[in-house]
């Protein structure tokens, strides 16, 4: 691995192609959004779910219709997993007990079928857990940007947030895009993307931090090289090891944490070029200079000598 | 001298290990499947009918584990959960009514660590299977609930003061009364002020058009709504309590909503039906001939709508002065609900059918339901769901009253035997003081529970193996040291878990899993920095503690803000992802101890006391 802490990549003379690269995936992602909208799980729109378990596998036509001829409205019915494990999905809401009822419906022609779980979502709670979690990314984003903006300076703030923006729409365009199940897993998921992305920047920016007050030339774009090279080893191991167990959990851990495995994965991956590229790359736009930290060297420095 | 810690340092992270590993170990222990048996009254259980469970279960081939009491209670262990609800059937068919037959998970800890308070952490429902409602609890119609109570008070004061009145209005917030004349309204006003100080008092209208409008405080509407999802909690507890569940969980989430989680519960119809019910009764005269029309409401019966009786509008009471009841039959084999009034409750139906012998009382059952229309907006065409709660009132007996009665009583009238004694239990537990609606449910069954677990600890195991070889790799000797610390992370990780009491989830387990991957973090951050400073040209004991001296900002700020973000996901979340913002969180913490200072005390012991040629990293 040593050749790699000894390159040394021109990562900003780089940037634009960066920009274009981000640029682009931020257009599909917000096209995605806006056209496809996110298939959003029961979690956010209420309605019912009903998971059902067959002895051998069923036809799900056949399983629709025998709904729908009893009278249940809007009827999704998909395979979850196995051929045998059948997602039936309502929009009925408020019906008690329709998980039973969805069962006994099934058996009646001799099957043999098992509820693995049924769940069933107000509509009302639905609409205010969607506001909720609005309010919380945006709470999260805000109280973020506050601490980095206490702990180094505002426009490094702004070259996170934007950064954190960045990754946030792309894991939620690619969800999009491919219309998978956004539910409240995924947006926890969401939340510790933002959580993990910043990690990676704040250690960037500590080392770009670093760097600008110990060197000794004003070209900034070489000095942001040199704080990123240093720091590109461990960015990498670190999200190599995340990684890692991520494609654990999303090969192993079941149907029922696959999304959120996805989404942190994806998450990790463009957490990692955005923090190499982005974060770092748009403080050169933000003008960030020399003054702009010595206020805080002296602060710095005491809390330094602190340390045990 | 450079990279030792004084003694109490490694005293102390030993210390702290040590307690780690111990508050760890129940969870290597999982809890047995058991069935809990208690006498039906609460008396001790006879000898003979354990043995007749236990004679009934060997037949029907269910392996009994071990067998205990304790305060007249018995808990029989089972080999797993098929067994369980096979055993909870084959003891309820064989004592019937004699006792009370429950799913319980029997703990497995050993006694040693159990008397160091020991246990292991809870599984969530994902994890256990079972059921999760959320209820909503109706805070208008607690209002107007209270209100209408207030009214009654209020006429029944003016009636004993012989002030006359028109009519009484229950509306949203408040409470009016209308008056034949101005000085009439002026005395009940300065009677009723004294009685219900809960009111904002005002004038409306003169002479034959005065009316007094009483508004309700804005407190007061506080403390009401408090006071409802109180009593709500209080009776759901009441309630699943009869239900026979194994750790039942009923808790308050907001302002006006209740989380109630059943573990191991597969029959939600019944379950529902149980914690849901908002039957209530009423006892109230039946009107006389010459009653005014303004006192009576019209009811029919339950059971054959075409028939129906005036009534007064005054309650006599209701069923929450009910101090206990029970179901049998009367002579004729009908079911009947014999009812035991509390004090209060039991005075005034005394006073009130004294004087009343030779006239009719009624018994009306009052249930709230809810009734759901999908309402189109005509512009945007989007459609909504509007759910409007309504109340159904029916008689369900209508008998002479043949003398004074008191303290108890019997209700006959009922469809079934399971009716009366559902009446019943609810008669018991208490009654709603405010309507609830379910507004979530989950059902997982058992299968999909083990199954989550199975799967999230195979993750989990992969997951460490991984990051374990990818260190071991990369940082040589350190790598080891590195996997040290992960695994004691682990440990703590679990221990403060289990020490919090915390519920694992399935998106609990992944934040262990991702913990997992993010715990090495810190310790690259610092391997790194450590070779950084050799390649500079520092000695190895300086390269080392420049490593952790530098690498220490970066790691606390990242932590500290991937911190917030943890605790926003908490406050936000329900349920499962509280569990895994918990996780998170307590990982956070654990891996910058064991990343900062455990792995610096092993590298300290392994180079801190003699000349290191070189760093095997």
């Amino acid at each position: 691995m040593k050749p790699l802490s000894q390159l040394q990549i021109d990562f900003m003379g780089r940037r634009n192609l960066a920009f274009v690269i981000s640029a682009v995936l931020l257009v599909i992602s917000i096209g995605a959004i806006i056209f496809q909208q996110l298939n959003l799980g029961l979690d956010f729109t209420g309605g019912t779910l009903v998971e059902v378990r067959y002895g051998t596998a069923p036809s799900l036509d056949a399983i629709r219709q025998l709904l729908e001829t009893s009278g249940f409205q809007d009827v999704s019915v998909q395979t979850f997993g196995a051929s045998t494990e059948v997602l039936i999905r309502l929009q009925q809401a408020f019906d008690p007990d329709v998980g039973g009822e969805v069962v006994s419906l099934l058996r009646a022609d001799g099957a043999s079928v098992d509820l693995v779980r049924a769940e069933f979502v107000g509509a009302q709670v639905g609409e205010q857990l969607r506001d909720q979690s609005g309010l919380g990314l945006m709470v999260a984003l805000g109280v973020v940007m506050l601490y980095v903006a206490f702990r180094f300076q505002y426009k490094f703030a702004l070259g996170a947030l934007l950064a954190l923006l960045h990754d946030v729409i792309i894991v939620v365009g690619i969800f999009a895009l491919f219309q998978l199940d956004f539910n409240l897993t995924v947006l926890a998921a969401i939340l510790a993307v933002i959580g993990y992305s910043l990690n990676d920047t704040i250690v960037v920016y500590d080392r770009i931090r670093e760097a600008i007050r110990t060197s000794r030339i004003d070209d900034m774009p070489q000095i942001f090289n040199e704080a990123i090279n240093a720091t590109l080893s461990r960015t990498l191991a670190t999200s190599g090891t995340t990684i890692l167990v991520l494609l654990a959990l999303l090969l192993l851990g079941g149907d029922m944490i696959q999304n959120f495995a996805i989404a942190l994965l994806i998450g990790v991956l463009v957490g990692t070029f955005s923090s190499i590229y982005i974060s770092g790359a748009l403080l050169l736009p933000l003008k960030l200079s020399r003054e702009d930290l010595i206020p805080t060297k002296k602060e710095v420095d005491e809390e330094e000598e602190e340390l045990p | 001298m450079l990279n030792r810690y004084p003694l109490w340092k490694y005293l102390l992270i030993l210390v702290i290990l040590v307690v780690g590993l111990i508050y760890s170990l129940p969870n290597l222990f999982p809890a047995h499947p058991a069935i809990q048996i208690s006498d039906a009254q609460g008396n001790a259980l006879d000898e003979r009918q354990i043995n007749r469970v236990e004679e009934a279960l060997a037949e029907n081939g269910i392996a009994i584990r071990a067998m205990e009491h304790e305060g007249g209670q018995w808990l029989i262990r089972l080999q797993n959960d098929d067994d369980q609800l096979n055993a909870r059937d084959v003891a309820t068919d064989v004592l019937g009514n004699e006792a009370t037959v429950a799913l319980n998970l029997a703990e497995a800890t050993p006694s040693w660590l159990q008397a160091l308070s020991a246990s292991p952490m809870t599984l969530g429902l994902d994890l256990r299977g079972g059921v999760h409602f959320l209820l909503e609890v109706d805070m208008d119609a607690a209002l107007t609930q209270r209100l209408e109570v207030n009214a009654s008070a209020m006429r029944e004061l003016l009636r004993s003061e012989r002030i006359r009145y028109r009519n009484t209005t229950v509306e949203e917030r408040s409470l009016s009364i209308d008056f034949a004349s101005s000085e009439d309204r002026d005395t009940a006003r300065r009677l009723i002020n004294r009685d219900f100080p809960d009111f904002e008092y005002s004038n409306e209208g003169d002479g034959r058009a005065a009316s007094l409008v009483m508004t309700l405080t804005d407190q007061t509407i506080n403390e009401i709504q408090d006071y409802a999802v109180n009593q709500n909690l209080t009776t759901l507890r009441n309630r699943v309590d009869e239900l026979g569940v194994a750790e039942p969980m009923v808790q308050r989430q907001g302002p006006n909503q209740i989380v109630v989680e059943l573990p191991g519960i597969q029959d939600t119809v019944a379950a529902k039906r149980i914690v849901g019910a908002t039957a209530n009764l009423e006892f109230r005269l039946e009107a006389r001939n010459d009653t005014p029309d303004l006192e009576t409401e019209r009811f029919s019966f339950r059971n054959d709508p075409s028939r129906s009786a005036d009534l007064m509008r005054d309650v006599i009471i209701t069923g929450d002065s009910v101090s206990s009841a029970s179901h049998s039959f009367d002579e004729n084999g009908r079911p009947q609900v014999n009812i035991n009034l509390d004090g209060t409750g039991g005075t005034l139906m005394n006073r009130a059918t004294r004087t009343n012998i030779g006239r009719n009382m009624a018994v009306l059952f009052i249930e709230h339901k809810s009734e759901d229309r999908v309402e189109v907006d005509p512009e945007t065409g989007a459609e909504t769901i509007v759910r409007d709660p309504y109340v159904e009132r029916g008689l369900i007996s209508l008998a002479t009253i043949q003398s004074a009665l008191g303290n108890s009583f019997r209700i006959t009238g009922l469809d079934s035997p399971t009716e009366a004694a559902e009446l019943a239990l609810l008669l018991r537990s208490g009654s709603l003081a405010a309507p609830i609606y379910f507004v979530q449910e989950r059902t997982i069954g058992p299968s999909l529970g083990a199954e989550n677990i199975e799967r999230g600890l195979l993750s989990v195991q992969i997951g460490l193996l991984l990051v374990v070889i990818f260190m071991l790799v990369r940082y040589k000797v350190f790598g080891i040291f590195a996997n040290i610390a992960l695994a004691l992370n682990l440990t703590l990780l679990i221990a403060i878990m289990s020490m919090l009491g915390a519920t694992l989830t399935l998106p609990g387990i992944a934040g262990i899993v991702l913990t997992l991957g993010m715990a090495v973090d810190a310790n690259v951050l610092i391997f790194e920095r450590i070779r950084e400073e050799l390649r500079n040209g520092l000695s190895i004991q300086q390269a080392i503690y420049a490593g952790y001296e530098r690498a220490f900002t970066s790691i606390v700020d990242a932590n500290i803000t991937t911190l917030l973000v943890a605790v926003i996901l908490f406050s936000i979340g329900t349920g499962p992802v509280k569990g895994f913002a918990v996780t998170l969180s307590i990982g956070i913490l654990t891996s910058m101890f064991t990343a900062l200072l455990v792995t610096r005390a092993m590298v300290n012991l392994t180079y801190g006391r003699k000349p290191v040629k070189k760093l095997w990293i």
